[in-house]
Formats: structure tokens, sequence, C-alpha cells
């Protein structure tokens, strides 16, 4: 078990070459990845702000990943997230799970989206036709985190 | 005690700066929001509803009721809004 691969930018990063980097080995038999977008919103969306506590934002996404690594056999687990100005279509953050077998790969990828949404110290601002509004965090989200059990 | 306060997203807004030194006796992250908001009506609005409030302790998620102990560092910020 490697490492989690964690970071935290402003900048675009590479989907296809992060994917590649979990394509390690010859027991690698599922490589999942998911990519999170800026979409637009009903009030047209200009763009959207992401700010972050920056000190504790790396120790908790290692946090959300080693708890992955722990439930699931994992041989690497990626977790890339943006701050700063975001705009429709602009990436906001990847996950992606290696292992031996898709079902842990595909659940713990699930895990680590269902964490990062509630847990992870990212706020959303968008700035609209209306005017900027904070996203208010949903219960559904934290529902969906009660499911994985105790955190 | 001197304690680093650090405020996110609406909570800065509301009370008007990211971040300030705080001298404290409080004993708990509850009773720091008490003299918080016995000082000023803007930390008094800011912090009017408990349960959109989380609270770090060095960089840890923690419940509002948990001691400060010798934690250097607080920070008060709305649910999270990630991924």
């Amino acid at each position: 078990m490697s490492a989690p691969r964690i970071i935290v930018t402003e900048a675009d990063f590479d989907l296809g070459a992060e994917a590649a980097r979990l394509e390690d080995g010859p027991d690698t038999g599922a490589v999942v990845t998911f990519t999170g977008r800026v979409r637009d919103v009903k009030d047209g969306l200009h763009y959207m702000q992401l700010e972050h506590y920056p000190s504790m934002t790396e120790r908790a996404l290692t946090d959300i990943a080693e708890q992955a690594q722990a439930r699931w056999p994992l041989s690497g687990v990626t977790i890339i997230h943006r701050h700063g100005t975001l705009r429709p279509g602009d990436r906001i953050m990847m996950v992606a799970t290696a292992s031996r077998h898709r079902d842990a790969a595909l659940q713990s990828a699930s895990f680590l989206m269902d964490y990062l949404k509630s847990r992870a110290p990212f706020w959303k601002k968008e700035v609209t036709d209306k005017g900027a509004s904070w996203v208010e965090a949903r219960q559904s989200d934290e529902d969906a985190l009660e499911s994985w059990g105790k955190d | 005690m001197t304690l680093q306060v650090l405020y996110f997203a609406w909570l800065r807004e509301r009370i008007g700066q990211g971040r300030e030194t705080v001298e404290t006796e409080a004993e708990t992250i509850a009773d720091l929001i008490a003299e918080l908001r016995a000082r000023e009506d803007r930390y008094d609005l800011a912090f009017s509803d408990t349960s959109a409030l989380r609270a770090a302790l060095d960089q840890r998620l923690v419940p509002l009721d948990t001691p400060l102990a010798d934690a250097r560092e607080v920070a008060f910020f709305p649910p999270m809004t990630g991924g």
C-alpha cells in the first residue's frame, strides 16, 4: 500500500496522467476515477469561488484517504481538489482509486466522494446574475456519509 | 491563554476578518463562542445559529463542547461543501 497522493491546488490537473499513475504493477486490476466539474445553475453562474482552510485541508484529505485504505485493499489513492476561482465547465476535483478488483475500487471512490462533500474544509460561493451566495450543505450529503457508518 | 481564531466563508464575512488573536479564559469551544458573542453585535449575529456552525481545534474537526485544553488554533466555519 502506497501513501495517498493528495494535491490541493489552484491549477487544473491532467486527468489522463493521474489515472495512468495508478495503473501500476500487474496486481492492479481496476482503476476508478471520478471528476467533479463546475456546472451552470438556474440563475446563470458567472463563476464559483472556492475557499479552503489551508493548514487543515491536506491533513483532512489525507485522513479521508487513509480511512479508505483501511477499509478496502487499495494499491493507490489519489485526491486532487482545486480552490480559487472556477468557471462553468472547469474541473473542481478528482478522486482515483486502484485495486485488484473493481468492487473495492468503485466503493472506495464513492466513499471518498461522500466524505469530501461534508468533511473536507472547502466552502463554495456562487456568483450568478442575481449576486453572490454561499452554497449550503445538503442534508442528503450528510445522510450519505452516515450510510458508511461511524466516521 | 492566547489563541489564534480563524473564520471561514460567511462567518468570515459577517465578522469582517479571517483571523485574530484572542486572549481567553474559556474552557471549551462553546465557552469561547459565548465570550465572543458578548463582545460585539457582529459576533453575536455570526454565531446566532450554532446548528449551522462547525469548529476545528488545531486543524481537526471537533464537537463544540470540546475543551480548548492547550490548543493553539480554533477555526469556525459553516458546514463544509467540498467535492
